[in-house]
């Protein structure tokens, strides 16, 4: 039992970090750009699909792969800003929603009419299990977690201490002061859209991995795990986010361990994400970090 | 390949705009009316069908009470997502709706009471033949007997449903139009507008909220209930997330602040979804007939994006009553 909950941990800890990254670029999004991106799953996917291409049809290694898919998922993220949402910017929150919404819908369906919906996977042994004698590591996990290692601390670096880091924080938390104090909202607008593309891509990827074998309803259906991370950390927290992300995946993953009340099947975890999100918007609105404020 | 004027064909095709019709409806009192953006209201149409199709089958409900129960349920879940969510800026709600979509289709697809992925058939079990039209059948094939009489060859049972579908249709939107011009209509929109300005008026703003999304269900929920009947067995893929957006896309087309423009935007609709069916030339010929759905919802998706983008208040909708500024 106790090996299993250590199991249930480190899966956890990597959904986590899977949902900590792409919460991470919706939250920034979400309080920079005043966009809520209902594509962002998607793009996940479309870096999951890139990957795939790298590592499957072009037969590079999964690292090579990966980077590729951070650099595609950020270029088309930049891309559709500048072509499509900057220029309709202050259209509001609502009309630009369903906007992503019908962004979202194409990506999707172009993805499945060019790689067809049946299920893909990345070219590496999923049989080799890493055994430690207590945790059994399958590969793909193992991939994502050597990622999420690397990855989240550099990203919370790059908030804490970078002069970019800080200003994203500044404009998410109140634009006006932010540009009086001389950051130029513009071109953060720009950095956050492709630190958030970059982080779809990666998750996209990790996902991908996680879950062995995928179709382009990937991203789309953790999306309303991401926007739950989005609100659980607080809109616009990048920290919150990071922070909402691994509990949210922590607390799906655990709940399936047989000595919590039973625990909850598998198939169930999602609606433990969603018993969240209501508890969340009852309770503590604001999020785990936010201020109580008018929302 | 069907002849492009099979009349069977465009008859449920018009039962399939009225249906979404409908559905536009309700997201017309939420979103146009009171600026609730509903992202996930298939849902309500899942529960209002699931919970009929359920009392129907496993507790020999009568057909006519289990659908105002299934109407109440849609009503119910309605409170479950705006409860904690109503009282935050709007796209919390939206947020909450997408979430709350995605759980009814997880549950419905899991549970085994819901018949899983098999759906209304398998709510007996996977022995059992499962069906909730024993007593809606005999009804639907009298109103076709009737109207024969006037029409002849013309009337099928889908015949009929077009006729009571799009009479519901047109008396609601009589209705709707009516209320929007009645007091109760005007708080909405100032609601819509300005909630300050509507609470300072001394209007319960929460109150009002509830209620459009009260009316909003309900309408749903007889969309879903329609649906159910028309398609005689539902599995958990007939209430996909896209039917949503096919709503929206509706309102939007019409326009989204004239009821009028609902009919004029499910009839369009009505023509795309069909549409890609027969557009057989080059390039679109590549695409093989499995994927065309795929197409089509890139299609709608595409149209949503232009439309927001170059037309929002739709294509005959005010220019002066937008949705803009939420």
């Amino acid at each position: 039992m106790a090996s299993l909950l250590l199991q249930l941990i480190y899966n956890g800890l990597v959904v986590g970090a899977i949902l900590a990254l792409a919460g991470l670029g919706a939250t920034l999004v979400f309080g920079i750009q005043r966009v809520a991106n209902f594509a962002h799953g998607d793009y996940m996917t479309v870096g999951a699909y890139a990957a795939l291409l790298l590592d499957v049809t072009w037969s590079t290694n999964l690292v090579v792969a990966a980077v590729g898919a951070i650099v595609a998922t950020a270029a088309l993220a930049v891309g559709l800003h500048l072509v499509l949402l900057r220029p309709l910017r202050g259209r509001g929150l609502v009309a630009l929603s369903l906007i992503t919404v019908g962004l979202g819908l194409v990506l999707r369906d172009a993805l499945f009419l060019i790689e067809g919906s049946q299920a893909r996977q990345y070219a590496f042994n999923q049989a080799a299990v890493l055994n430690l004698g207590f945790v059994r590591i399958a590969p793909g996990e193992l991939w994502a977690g050597a990622a999420a290692v690397v990855v989240v601390p550099a990203v919370a670096a790059m908030l804490a201490w970078t002069s970019i880091g800080k200003s994203m924080r500044a404009v998410a938390d109140n634009r006006d002061l932010a540009e009086i104090s001389g950051i130029d909202t513009d071109r953060i607008g720009l950095y956050v859209w492709l630190v958030a593309g970059a982080l779809a891509g990666l998750g996209g990827t990790m996902l991908g991995l996680v879950q062995g074998v995928f179709d382009p309803n990937l991203g789309f259906n953790v999306l309303f795990l991401v926007l739950t991370v989005v609100v659980l950390g607080g809109i616009g927290n990048a920290f919150g986010a990071l922070l909402a992300g691994f509990a949210l995946g922590l607390v799906m993953e655990v709940s399936t361990w047989p000595l919590f009340f039973g625990g909850v099947p598998t198939q169930y975890q999602p609606v433990v994400g969603f018993i969240v999100l209501i508890l969340l918007l009852m309770f503590r609105p604001q999020g785990l970090l936010g201020k109580a404020q008018v929302l | 390949m069907m002849h492009l004027l099979n009349p069977q064909f465009w008859t449920f095709v018009g039962v399939v705009a009225g249906i979404y019709g409908l559905l536009a409806l309700a997201l017309y009192v939420q979103f146009s009316m009171a600026g609730l953006p509903n992202f996930g209201h298939v849902a309500f149409m899942a529960v209002a069908a699931y919970t009929m199709a359920l009392l129907v089958i496993r507790a020999h409900v009568a057909l006519g009470w289990a659908s105002l129960a299934g109407i109440a349920a849609a009503v119910a879940l309605g409170f479950v997502l705006g409860i904690p969510s109503l009282r935050l800026r709007a796209n919390y709600l939206a947020i909450v709706t997408v979430a709350g979509s995605e759980m009814i289709r997880y549950l419905a697809t899991n549970l085994s009471v819901t018949g899983g992925p098999v759906g209304s058939m398998g709510m007996l079990g996977p022995t059992q033949f499962a069906t909730y039209t024993t007593s809606w059948q005999p009804f639907i094939n009298g109103v076709t007997a009737t109207l024969s009489r006037w029409v002849g060859g013309v009337a099928t049972n889908d015949f009929s449903m077009l006729c009571l579908v799009w009479t519901l249709l047109a008396l609601l939107l009589l209705l709707f139009r009516r209320l929007e011009k009645s007091p109760w209509g005007r708080v909405m929109k100032s609601i819509r507008e300005d909630e300050e300005a509507a609470a300072s008026l001394g209007k319960n703003v929460y109150a009002f909220k509830l209620q459009a999304l009260t009316l909003g269900g309900i309408l749903a929920g007889v969309a879903g209930i329609l649906w159910a009947l028309e398609i005689g067995v539902f599995a958990p893929d007939d209430f996909q997330p896209t039917l949503t957006f096919y709503a929206y896309l509706i309102l939007i087309l019409g326009g989204m602040n004239r009821v009028w423009a609902i009919p004029a935007g499910a009839v369009l609709f009505g023509a795309l979804y069909s549409g890609t069916r027969f557009l057989n030339f080059y390039p679109l010929s590549l695409v093989d007939s499995g994927d065309r759905a795929y197409l089509r919802l890139l299609i709608v998706g595409v149209v949503l994006v232009l439309l927001m983008a170059v037309r929002p208040e739709g294509l005959f909708g005010k220019r002066q009553e937008l949705l803009l500024e939420k």
